[in-house]
């Protein structure tokens, strides 16, 4: 028998073209390459300078979502004069995707969305693949057991060009959340306190691997919640076991296999979760079961706190991280020791590739079904894909979303990032369900504290940060 | 698209904040462009102008605006410089400006695997070893460093040096110049034979 391997492990093995020596990185075959709009155009240009053609089209998958407009009255043409770059970016996509014959969800496409979000829901990310994109948040597959990373724009251009990448190994990284979770803390919650708790740079140079009761309990969306925010705590790839629940997710969707070849690669895949015995070279635990809703008050996802509690005073921060923690405050307009519940907001986002997904817009619905947001307050809403959009057209959760006051929204990254025209103003407060609070992320001197759907649906009620566990009871 | 380095001397500029990320080295306004080119202007652009706007007014105090550091092609940065985003228009951003390297106490992953593939140095230091540049530029901000890539050594401003640690195949890349699409389109024939024994379980063109 082999000694015991971690599941990182044994999927950096079965892709290596040529393992790492002294000197020189592994040649790391990818499974699947997921493509956009913004870190893809000079990718292609290198192909085109040195006349390569994309080596797998047919292992390479495109979509439109950065900055992309979700205001439904927006199409293509009137995108043209609106936002003639970014119109121009797209234009660009769609034709190296028509050059190399790449698939492409362009705008108008139903199976459109927000990358990270339409790769799991197609069945495209699978347990055991390697599967990168020029996309920090690539880490989000990890969810189904996928080794998956963010790259630079140009590694995109070696795996259009080889289907592979040159690579150290990481190291692992069991980040283990035992104990089942309180009524109203979630994946998201989960997350962050795993960041507070690791530091934003606490993962460099490792993998993160999932583990414990609190996140075996969570359904696939949360585990990509969890995943998602790895690159957060400076991982570059987050893992979860894969099991049946990762099984049913997949089962049926468009690109899983079928047939015989869903027999036999669930077989294969029963075999990748992490050994008895095998060591990682890091592990932390948190008692899942003491969490609490989470919301961040500073300009990093690390500077989060439990929703009940308050910022830290100066003589909490370790002296050398001090002035960037008064600069943080600074920009937030917030002074140590202050409450956040409570705390008058302008806009609530929920959406991004975090939180997006239809289990997210349940969450969202439930605790708005019947209320309205509050006075002044701007809610929008954005489904990650076309097709969560529709299903929740269908079911009425759209409905209960318009009834309440909110803006319901065509799919795209939106303000996660703010590419897109949705910005915050200037001094803006956001409850955002979305994973980066950096200073102007969601628009030039807009102010952003993150937090869970369940969060974002209690403050769009009362229009200050609230526990939503005061709303629900 | 390496460029070769060897050797480089140069002051630096100081911008002792933690955790500074790509959002802030190159907001994702700039991110619209299809080249590489046109980015300098947006770099720290939230930091260095009014209303993050290159066509207002300069940010007197930013360390970019200030006329001592002008010259500097260095920066010299808090810990974990780069986290966040993927984008490589964070690297194409300060070397359009015209910075050579980045000593910091650490670089988050995908910035430094951008950075070494731009021909900019991340030169990694120990906290006594940032602390005293930092003391150093503050006493003279023309204080100049040496990095000396072949040699893997970084002079201090007292006198003396220190080693500091790089990717080895990224500073042979930057040595003498080897392009790494190159080297692993010249793999071709390893893929290939993988391929064969690995047929794919996904077609993308099926969805
Ligand atoms: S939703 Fe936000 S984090 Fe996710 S891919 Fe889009 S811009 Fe990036």
């Amino acid at each position: 028998m082999s000694r015991p391997r971690t599941l990182f492990e044994k999927i950096w093995r079965r892709h290596l073209v040529a393992a790492e020596t002294e000197g020189l990185p592994a040649t790391l075959y990818v499974d699947l390459h997921l493509v956009h709009e913004v870190t893809s155009p000079q990718a292609f240009t290198e192909l085109a300078e040195r006349e390569l053609p994309v080596r797998r089209p047919d292992l390479t998958l495109a979509t439109m979502d950065h900055s992309t407009p979700t205001d439904p009255s927006i199409d293509t043409a009137k995108l043209r004069v609106l936002d003639p770059e970014g119109s121009a970016q797209l234009d660009r996509l769609l034709a190296n995707c028509e050059r190399h014959g790449i698939p492409l969800y362009a705008m108008g496409d139903e199976r459109r969305g927000i990358v990270h979000v339409i790769g799991p829901e197609l069945g495209a990310t699978q347990p055991g693949m390697t599967v990168v994109c020029g996309d920090s948040h690539t880490s989000t597959h990890g969810a189904v057991g996928a080794l998956a990373f963010g790259i630079g724009t140009s590694e995109v251009g070696h795996v259009l060009a080889t289907q592979c990448l040159l690579q150290h190994r990481p190291k692992t990284y069991e980040v283990r959340v035992d104990g089942r979770l309180q009524e109203g803390v979630v994946a998201k919650d989960i997350i962050l306190a795993v960041i507070a708790r690791l530091g934003i740079g606490g993962g460099t140079g490792h993998v993160f691997e999932y583990t414990g009761e609190a996140i075996r309990a969570l359904d696939m969306e949360g585990r990509m919640t969890v995943c998602n925010m790895s690159i957060e705590g400076g991982a570059r790839a987050g893992l979860i076991a894969p099991d049946d629940v990762t099984f049913a997710y997949l089962e049926g969707r468009p690109m899983a296999p079928a047939g015989y070849d869903w027999e036999a690669a669930v077989d294969d895949w029963r075999s990748l979760p992490t050994d008895d015995g095998a060591a990682y070279d890091r592990t932390t635990t948190l008692d899942g079961s003491a969490l609490e809703p989470m919301v961040t008050y500073g300009t990093n996802p690390g500077m989060a706190i439990p929703i009940a509690g308050a910022v830290p005073e100066d003589d909490a921060i370790e002296p050398e991280k001090r002035a960037s923690f008064r600069k943080a405050l600074d920009y937030m307009a917030l002074e140590p020791g202050q409450q956040l519940q409570g705390k008058p907001i302008d806009v609530v986002f929920v959406g991004s590739c975090t939180n997006s997904r239809y289990s997210d817009l349940v969450a969202a619905a439930n605790v708005l079904r019947g209320r309205k947001v509050a006075d002044g307050l701007r809610v929008l809403i954005v489904p990650g894909s076309d097709a969560v959009k529709r299903q929740a057209e269908r079911d009425g959760l759209a409905q209960v979303f318009v009834d309440a006051g909110a803006e319901w929204r065509e799919a795209g990254c939106s303000m996660c990032l703010a590419m897109n025209g949705d910005q915050l103003a200037p001094g803006q407060y956001a409850v955002s369900t979305s994973n980066r609070n950096f200073e102007g992320r969601q628009g030039a001197g807009g102010r952003t504290f993150l937090a869970s759907p369940l969060t974002a649906a209690a403050s769009a009620i009362t229009g200050r940060v609230t526990d939503v566990r005061e709303v629900l009871s | 698209m390496s460029r070769s380095f060897t050797r480089f001397t140069g002051s630096m500029a100081p911008l002792p904040i933690q955790n500074v990320d790509t959002d802030q080295i190159i907001p994702a306004s700039y991110l619209k462009v299809t080249d590489r080119s046109g980015l300098a202007s947006g770099l720290f652009s939230r930091w260095r102008y009014r209303d993050g706007d290159p066509e207002g007014e300069p940010i007197s105090d930013f360390v970019l605006n200030r006329a001592e550091h002008a010259d500097a092609r260095i920066l010299l940065a808090g810990d974990n410089f780069g986290c966040g985003s993927s984008r490589e228009h964070a690297p194409w951003a300060l070397v359009g400006y015209g910075f050579r390297a980045v000593i910091s106490t650490s670089f988050a992953d995908i910035f430094r695997s951008n950075a070494l593939k731009n021909g900019l140095l991340v030169v990694p230091v120990t906290e006594d070893g940032s602390a005293s540049l930092f003391e150093a530029v503050a006493a003279d901000p023309a204080t100049e460093v040496t990095i000396d890539l072949e040699a893997q050594t970084l002079s201090l401003p007292g006198g003396g040096e220190t080693s500091f640690e790089v990717d080895p195949f990224a500073r042979r890349c930057l040595l003498d110049g080897t392009d790494q699409l190159g080297y692993l389109l010249n793999q071709a024939p390893a893929i290939q034979t993988f391929e064969a024994a690995h047929p794919a379980r996904l077609d993308t063109r099926s969805g």
